[in-house]
């Protein structure tokens, strides 16, 4: 049996505990904000935070978050309007919008740290999260105005 | 630049949606209406489209008692933003205020909607003029419920803003007061409808309304093809032959079944190539959760009979295609006489030049779910044709059309992929074999890479004869791939007419002897379209090609891109050219359009200006899906090799330009994935196997490496030039514009894609 907190309620899990967080999120919790893309850590699109800390939902067994806070793109903001989110949507990030979950949970997660990310922080910062439609200029710009306040 | 854009609030982002126009009070005709396609200033081949065109209010717009209009989308949403500008377009016809608009995506019903088939850039272009006529009958429907209200007559009314005015008294109506007595109208005669003046849009042209999913794509509540719940639901992965063709010889599902959660192991019957939308076959999983279905999966022992295409090698195959453009081919386009110009030129040129297979990988990969129970069928997908799917499904199953409802989520990501269904049908029959639970197929990235229906491979070689003066006097082209049609009918052999017209029937050069011809090539694995199709490897071969002869004639590349486009005209193609199922009345070839990108571009990206050492700027001009591109792309590339794009320009003529907003993302967009494209994708077969298993073989462009800058400049054009493709035409300009930098900035010209390692030094 793993118990674990996940966007704020208790959770307990006595399945598969290598079940990955991913499949669990998704199909016992119903928590489908969480993307699959890849399985292995390689796109982004699961990212959620642990604990506060980005970590990818596809390669962290369920077992590994014992314990553990996790924080959903459901639950980064109760009403939607983290600042990440509300730049998100003013500078029209997202095209057909599925790795933008991961992509928001990624910035938020930098912009937890580091309150004013240069380019080159951002770039490092980002560079996991992979967007097939080609995003990322607006994503750059759009991480600058949620730093800034913009 | 990313534009500042006005913020439009929409009530459609909480999305609620108990079914489509069925709550009470609504503006709908009781009875189904007619199909109509009325009116229209130019003609689009919309018409020849499975489902046609419709265009009645009743099918598309309702009003209830509160002024909430809500309006169908028909097409699918794969991030071009489809799903909003067209009922955008309705709604700025009926004069509403989008705040108070409602969209509601529609299943799969051509009958009802008319052609839902999200592909080829033909969303805006086949229906900008139907959706206005939608609205404008809407608003006419308001105006003359409002009049006949007050008694006056109607031309005495006016509808603005979500209201009608009486003018001269001053009175108004909301619509939604108006909703009931407008419902009872019929819909005005094509003949009578008015659209409004250009200078009265309120949002046509302006780029000031945003997604309606952007609020539930920003917190995950937006539903995707992979996110379906339903009560009951089973969750598989297939195991799938990994050679074309291939069977299942054998298995053992002894230690599959013994991972807890697996509860069925299914054959699926696979169909032989050409296998269409069928599904391939293999060994399918079901389990209570995807994480079981995949551990399960793992623990399947699977014996493949290959078949045939056990041999495909791309290495192999790649020297085969270039020794086809070798020698003479199948002309298929001749002006002139292209060998005797060759012969005589005071200078010949020739460049070969290869572009690989590619994956669309879509960052959410195929997934659906379906229930089959009860004689009928109800499936949820990602598809970029819900009407097409719910035929294929019908056809399966044995089913009628009517008892097959296809509801069509959100797609992550479709680039072609989704408008083939092989994977809502093996939801469907994996339903059946479980006695009509509801199942959801998921593909994993790995079989997403392993079994696409990936883009062609191809061999092009270009010939060139240059007089004295350094004029082009000769052109011969020769292309070599196998083609998409090979995935439908048996052994065709030739690219086909609609992908010869996808730059080689059309190249748009004055040049005396010009001679297309297409070489013979056989598929051994299953071809598709992915975004721009045939205009990735042409425009690659021919818009570098260009700048190789510039090279040699000590020219400006632009210069003589310029040249080569010769006088203001409309190209006059073989009777073959398809020119994407549109009439050449409406759509010309016109160099003067093209000519007009080429120089706005060169203006904006300051063509020529002094750079560093080691940058250089490359720039490609091409017409597809109707419309003119023009890139200009900068490169850094260091003395290790390393390259880095520091800037793009790019002009967009699309005609009138509906949603700006959108054009900026598509062609943003546009240069990441060409940029991806460039670097590094490459699909390839080895023993008849795809080589690349997941993102690490088959590399997406990250962040770090993307164009920090990509400006787009749309040509303005009025409401009465037609609108034309905006999703695809993007790509093609973007390679060989890069490849030009790339030799500007080096002195290496990259013929063969991807660029992979061939900078480093």
């Amino acid at each position: 049996m793993v118990k674990l907190r996940v966007n704020g309620q208790e959770q307990s899990f006595d399945g598969d505990p290598s079940m990955p967080l991913l499949w669990y999120l998704r199909d016992e919790l119903g928590l489908t904000g969480t993307k699959y893309g890849c399985g292995v850590a390689l796109c982004g699109a699961c990212t959620v935070h642990v604990d506060g800390e980005a970590a990818r939902a596809c390669i962290t067994a369920v077992s590994d978050v014992s314990g553990r806070s996790v924080t959903t793109i459901e639950a980064l903001d109760p009403q939607g309007n983290h600042p990440v989110q509300k730049a998100w949507r003013a500078f029209n990030v997202p095209q057909c919008g599925y790795c933008q979950a991961g992509q928001i949970m990624q910035a938020a997660a930098l912009l937890a740290t580091n309150k004013n990310p240069s380019e080159d922080e951002i770039n490092s910062a980002m560079s996991g999260n992979i967007c097939r439609c080609g995003c990322y200029q607006r994503i750059t710009a759009a991480i600058k105005a949620a730093a800034t306040g913009a | 630049m990313t534009q500042a854009h006005a913020i439009v609030e929409n009530v459609s982002r909480r999305g609620f949606l108990k079914g489509l126009l069925a709550t009470g009070g609504l503006v709908v005709a009781a009875e189904f209406a007619p199909t109509r396609a009325g009116w229209a200033t130019f003609a689009t081949g919309a018409a020849k489209m499975p489902g046609g065109v419709v265009s009645d209010p009743h099918v598309f717009v309702s009003i209830d008692p509160s002024g909430l209009v809500t309006i169908i989308a028909h097409r699918a949403e794969m991030g071009t933003g489809a799903k909003t500008s067209l009922p955008m377009v309705v709604a700025d016809e009926i004069e509403a205020d989008w705040s108070r608009v409602k969209v509601v995506q529609s299943p799969g019903d051509e009958k009802k909607y008319g052609n839902q088939n999200t592909d080829g850039s033909r969303s805006m272009r086949h229906f900008i003029q139907p959706m206005r006529e939608c609205g404008a009958a809407m608003r006419q429907m308001l105006e003359t419920a409002a009049a006949q209200h007050w008694s006056v007559p109607v031309g005495e009314v006016q509808a603005q803003n979500h209201e009608v005015i009486h003018k001269p008294s001053g009175r108004k109506l909301g619509y939604g007061d108006l909703a009931a007595a407008a419902s009872a109208l019929p819909t005005p005669p094509a003949d009578q409808i008015k659209l409004k003046d250009q200078a009265a849009f309120r949002y046509l042209g302006k780029g000031n309304v945003q997604i309606v999913d952007l609020f539930d794509i920003t917190t995950g509540r937006a539903v995707y093809g992979i996110d379906t719940k339903l009560a009951g639901l089973k969750y598989a992965v297939v195991a799938r032959p990994p050679v074309m063709g291939g069977k299942l010889a054998s298995y053992d599902g002894t230690a599959a079944m013994k991972v807890p959660g697996v509860e069925k192991i299914v054959v699926i019957e696979g169909t032989p190539p050409p296998s269409k939308f069928q599904p391939i076959g293999g060994v399918a999983v079901i389990a209570r959760n995807t994480w079981a279905a995949i551990k399960g999966r793992e623990a399947l022992t699977i014996r493949w009979d290959d078949g045939p295409h056990a041999s495909y090698d791309s290495a192999a195959y790649r020297a085969q295609l270039e020794e086809t453009a070798r020698k003479p081919c199948k002309v298929v386009r001749n002006e002139g006489d292209a060998d005797k110009a060759l012969e005589t030129a005071a200078k010949t040129v020739f460049a070969e030049y290869y572009a690989p297979h590619l994956s669309h990988a879509p960052m959410e990969p195929p997934c659906a779910t379906a229930r089959v129970a009860d004689g009928k069928c109800e499936a949820w997908a990602a598809v970029q044709s819900p009407g097409g799917t719910r035929n294929e499904l019908a056809e399966k199953l044995g089913l009628k059309p009517e008892d097959v409802t296809v509801n069509v989520t959100l797609l992550g990501g479709g680039f072609g992929r989704k408008s083939k269904p092989d994977f809502v049908l093996e939801a469907a029959l994996l339903s059946r074999e479980m006695g009509g639970a509801p199942v959801k197929v998921t593909w994993t990235r790995e079989d997403d890479l392993h079994h696409d229906y990936v883009h062609t491979v191809s061999a092009e070689r270009i010939d060139a004869g240059l007089d004295a003066q350094g004029r082009v006097v000769a052109w011969r082209h020769r292309t070599v791939a196998p083609t998409i049609r090979a995935t439908f009918v048996p052994d065709p052999k030739f690219e086909q007419p609609g992908e010869l017209s996808q730059g080689v029937l059309d190249v748009p050069f004055a040049i005396p002897n010009l001679r297309c011809e297409v070489g013979e090539a056989e598929a051994h694995t299953r071809i598709g379209w992915f975004r721009s199709v045939s205009n990735i490897p042409h425009a690659f071969a021919i818009q570098s090609f260009v700048a190789e002869l510039a090279h040699a004639a000590g020219r400006d590349p632009k210069d003589m891109l310029i040249e080569l486009l010769g006088p203001a005209r409309h190209v006059q193609p073989p009777a073959e050219y398809t020119n994407y199922g549109d009439p050449l009345e409406t759509y010309p070839i016109d160099t003067a359009r093209l000519r007009r990108v080429v120089e706005l571009v060169a203006d904006k990206a300051e063509w020529g200006k002094k750079l560093p050492p080691r940058h250089g700027q490359g720039i490609a001009v091409h017409r597809s899906f109707l419309s003119y591109v023009a890139t200009v792309v900068e490169v850094a590339v260091d003395d290790k090799g390393k390259l880095a794009v520091p800037r793009v320009d790019t002009a967009i003529d699309c005609g009138f330009a509906a949603n700006p907003e959108r054009i900026y993302s598509q062609i943003e967009g546009a240069a990441v994935m060409g940029l991806s494209l460039a670097k590094y994708g490459e699909i390839s077969f080895k023993n008849g196997r795809v080589e690349q298993n997941n993102l690490d073989g088959f590399q997406v462009l990250r962040i770090d490496e993307s164009p920090p800058i990509t400006h787009v400049w749309i040509v303005p054009n009025s409401i009465d030039v037609p609108s034309s493709g905006v999703g695809e035409p993007g790509l093609p300009p973007f390679t060989p514009a890069l490849c030009n930098a790339i030799f500007a900035a080096t002195g290496k010209r990259i013929r063969r894609l991807p660029i992979g390692d061939q900078l480093a030094t």
